[in-house]
């Protein structure tokens, strides 16, 4: 690894004074997980690493008075996944969260850096995109939002501009009859990224119509991608295995996937095409045995 | 290339070092402290073999900055015995159940386990495979592993019911 200066931060807003200060030669520096690995492989070689573990303002899990969550950059993989306010607003984020890695990397790794990393084939990412999440981040002119789904923008590269700070992450309130599921298709090991992902949101009538629903694919673009084409099929409709199977078809044109280890770009769209159709079907009968219940 | 100045405990003892920011971890126990039991397998976080407890969490050294220790209380497999030599509940069980064969990894598997049984008293074989998915043996010794660490939680929880 190259050397470099290590510049800690005390608050966001010196953080942003010291990416003023050294331009395109800094980068942010969290649990290091993602960013260390990389300066050993001598893929980044910044000259400069600010420090931002100590920025209190960036901690912790908020429940917010209009029913959303704010999750803090520096939250670590680990205390997402345990965290009961996580847990009860959306156990799927919990799980995708519990899907990244062993416990060694969750411990260290942060959802800020996960983001700001953008890889495609991270379990949070996806998830958050199908609950409908937006980051906050602060910037020399001020705060700003950016929605899931424009936050990404190709392999490795966000919206973020190079002087902005990602605060927190913004899950909005999960409404009346809707629920959340996320599959990480694993063929080789436990601890591997996705062949694909699938992260959804549904919301279904008590009368068993898709009223709304979001699908993101994760390890099948460039970027973590919604399936709108697929969403677009079943919004408004009383959906049925028949309907599902075609929507689902949909979805190969959607996911723009490489060949790799984990499988050719073909297997990976048929597999896309299969783990949407499970999804959908689970979160169909979910959604029943919940009314049945009920 | 900036130094810093870190204050840190290792095992019970405490350190001052100065140190530049790229040093890692693994290379400040290794090669400053003379602490080879920590092993630098893969270097990128994958295979475990440099597993630490920093402040009680399971950490890998090899990607750990070792300014993230200034203030912190750092235990690796040379702090599990007790000072007069007994072995900790796990060391023992891992001679007594086989639980390694060419001890490569022996030191990262031990600092896993150790975290888990910190979290879950009696784990189920479930919870040591998800927990343990991080350490890698290229023995491929894992049944002896789970075997070890499931007699080593099993005394432990006596020991614990006893005191």
């Amino acid at each position: 690894m190259r050397t470099f200066d290590y510049k800690p931060a005390g608050s966001v807003a010196e953080a942003i004074g010291l990416l003023q200060e050294h331009g395109s030669d800094a980068h942010l520096l969290a649990g290091g997980t993602a960013l260390i690995l990389m300066m050993k492989q001598e893929l980044v070689q910044p000259e400069v690493l600010i420090g931002i573990r100590d920025i209190e303002e960036l901690r912790g899990i908020r429940e917010l008075p209009d029913g959303a969550i704010e999750i803090g950059a520096l939250t670590t993989h680990r205390q997402a996944e345990h965290s009961p306010i996580v847990q009860r607003h959306a156990p799927a984020l919990a799980e995708a969260f519990g899907h990244v890695a062993t416990v060694r990397i969750r411990n260290q790794a942060t959802l800020g850096g996960n983001i700001a990393h953008a890889d495609p084939a991270q379990d949070p990412p996806a998830m958050l995109m199908a609950l409908g999440a937006s980051a906050l981040v602060t910037g020399p002119d001020g705060d700003r939002s950016i929605p899931f789904d424009e936050l990404f923008l190709d392999y490795y590269e966000t919206a973020l501009a190079d002087e902005e700070v990602l605060r927190s992450v913004r899950v909005p309130a999960m409404p009346a009859g809707s629920r959340a599921r996320y599959v990480k298709f694993l063929p080789r090991t436990q601890d591997d990224y996705a062949t694909v992902a699938v992260a959804a949101w549904m919301q279904l009538t008590d009368d068993g119509v898709c009223s709304d629903l979001r699908l993101a694919l994760g390890a099948a673009a460039p970027t973590p991608v919604r399936a709108v084409a697929v969403e677009e099929a079943l919004r408004g409709q009383r959906l049925t295995d028949a309907l599902i199977e075609d929507a689902a078809e949909l979805v190969r044109d959607e996911v723009d996937p490489i060949d790799d280890v984990r499988g050719s770009a073909d297997y990976k769209r048929e597999m896309a095409r299969v783990w949407v159709g499970r999804m959908l079907h689970d979160l169909l009968d979910e959604g029943a045995a919940a009314r049945g219940a009920a | 290339m900036t130094t810093h100045q870190l204050s840190f405990t290792v095992n019970g003892t405490s350190y001052e070092r100065s140190v530049p920011a790229q040093r890692l971890l693994i290379d400040l126990l290794r090669d400053e402290l003379g602490l080879t039991g920590t092993k630098e397998g893969c270097s990128i976080g994958i295979c475990g073999a440099c597993s630490v407890l920093v402040d009680g969490e399971l950490l890998s050294a090899c990607l750990l900055p070792a300014v993230f220790v200034d203030g912190k209380a750092v235990t690796t497999i040379e702090g599990l015995a007790e000072p007069d030599g007994e072995l900790s509940p796990l060391q023992d069980a891992f001679i007594r159940h086989g639980g390694f064969q060419c001890g490569i990894c022996t030191p990262g598997q031990i600092i896993a386990a150790t975290a888990l049984l910190d979290e879950v008293q009696l784990p189920t074989q479930d919870d040591i495979k998800s927990w343990m998915k991080g350490n890698l043996c290229r023995c491929t010794g894992y049944y002896k592993i789970i075997e070890s660490i499931e007699a080593a939680a099993e005394v432990q929880a006596r020991e614990a019911s006893v005191s």
